[in-house]
């Protein structure tokens, strides 16, 4: 009961924030209420029992995207332009598509139900064996390491991949930066100091 | 007990919310960005004394190392207009931003 009114006045939060990210200009003022929304989010998470996926939620979107949006701030406008017209027929689709997946999910078998489809087909025998069968005592360890252990190593790659692209673009451009503004300093210095930074002093001055 | 201290906490965070909605300068919506982290982390160790499982915490605890890093990254942002600059260089703000009236930008070293 207690949690319920919790959680009610939590989507109330959220659905304030959401209203108020849509009403602002100030694009600052926005990054700024998305990362209290990311925070309502986690809260909200923690309130059903997803501690996980709130401290994902709380790492990534309270954290890094506020600090990464700022970077684009620091590149781009502060103020948002108005629309030169207000979309009538998107908001009328919007409006439709929400409303029938809305009524869809009266279908859906309810919030913990025993019988519903997806905990009659593996969950029982993950609970059951997951034990014997692997030896770690948490059941959502086991799944993610050993019966899943494919995806999860494909999920890995997927993240360390995006990692090394991550660092190639910004070090490269930031490599690239230094050795331009620091040539005239030592030249004799900078001779043999790299490839990178040799190939860019030859082209600067043909 | 613990639900009233629940419901405490999410009236601040109420009051810091419509700080953050009204805030006319930047700073009153990065003290209202912190003051809501700092609910969310109280709210997180309420609700896990409140469920009877407080081991939460330390996820509480992270939540208020990420709070703290976050703010100081926009504050960095404010004062230098940029992440790229050190403490060495003289801050150039950025052009738009609505600031306090007496733009106090020589606060740092």
């Amino acid at each position: 009961m207690i949690i319920t009114l919790i959680d009610i006045i939590l989507l109330t939060f959220m659905g304030a924030t959401a209203f108020a990210i849509l009403r602002l200009r100030s694009l600052f003022a926005v990054v700024m209420l998305s990362g209290i929304y990311s925070l309502l989010a986690a809260s909200m998470f923690v309130s059903l029992d997803a501690v996980d996926v709130a401290f994902t939620e709380a790492a990534v979107g309270a954290g890094i995207s506020t600090v990464l949006m700022m970077a684009v701030l620091a590149l781009t406008g502060e103020r948002e332009r108005l629309p030169a017209r207000t979309p009538i027929l998107p908001l009328v689709v919007v409006t439709l598509t929400g409303a029938a997946l809305f009524y869809a999910t009266f279908e859906m078998p309810a919030f913990g139900d025993a019988n519903a489809p997806v905990n009659l087909h593996v969950a029982p025998h993950y609970l059951k064996n997951s034990f014997a069968e692997v030896g770690l005592p948490n059941v959502v360890t086991s799944i993610l390491a050993s019966y899943r252990g494919y995806d999860t190593l494909g999920e890995v790659t997927v993240i360390f991949t995006a990692g090394v692209a991550v660092m190639l673009l910004l070090g490269g451009r930031k490599g690239d930066d230094a050795g331009i503004k620091r040539e005239p300093a030592d030249d004799a210095g900078n001779a043999d100091s790299g490839d990178d930074d040799d190939r860019d002093t030859r082209g600067g001055a043909a | 007990m613990f639900a009233v201290t629940a419901f405490a906490v999410l009236i601040a965070l109420g009051i810091a919310l419509a700080r953050a909605f009204l805030g006319p300068t930047v700073f009153d919506r990065i003290l209202a960005v912190n003051s809501v982290g700092t609910k969310t982390v109280l709210l997180i160790a309420v609700l896990g004394f409140l469920t009877g499982r407080p081991d939460f915490l330390d996820i509480a605890i992270v939540y208020a190392l990420i709070n703290f890093i976050g703010v100081v990254a926009i504050l960095k942002y404010v004062q230098y207009g940029d992440f790229a600059l050190s403490g060495n260089v003289e801050p150039v703000p950025p052009g738009n931003v609505e600031r306090a009236p007496q733009g106090d930008g020589e606060g740092g070293q």
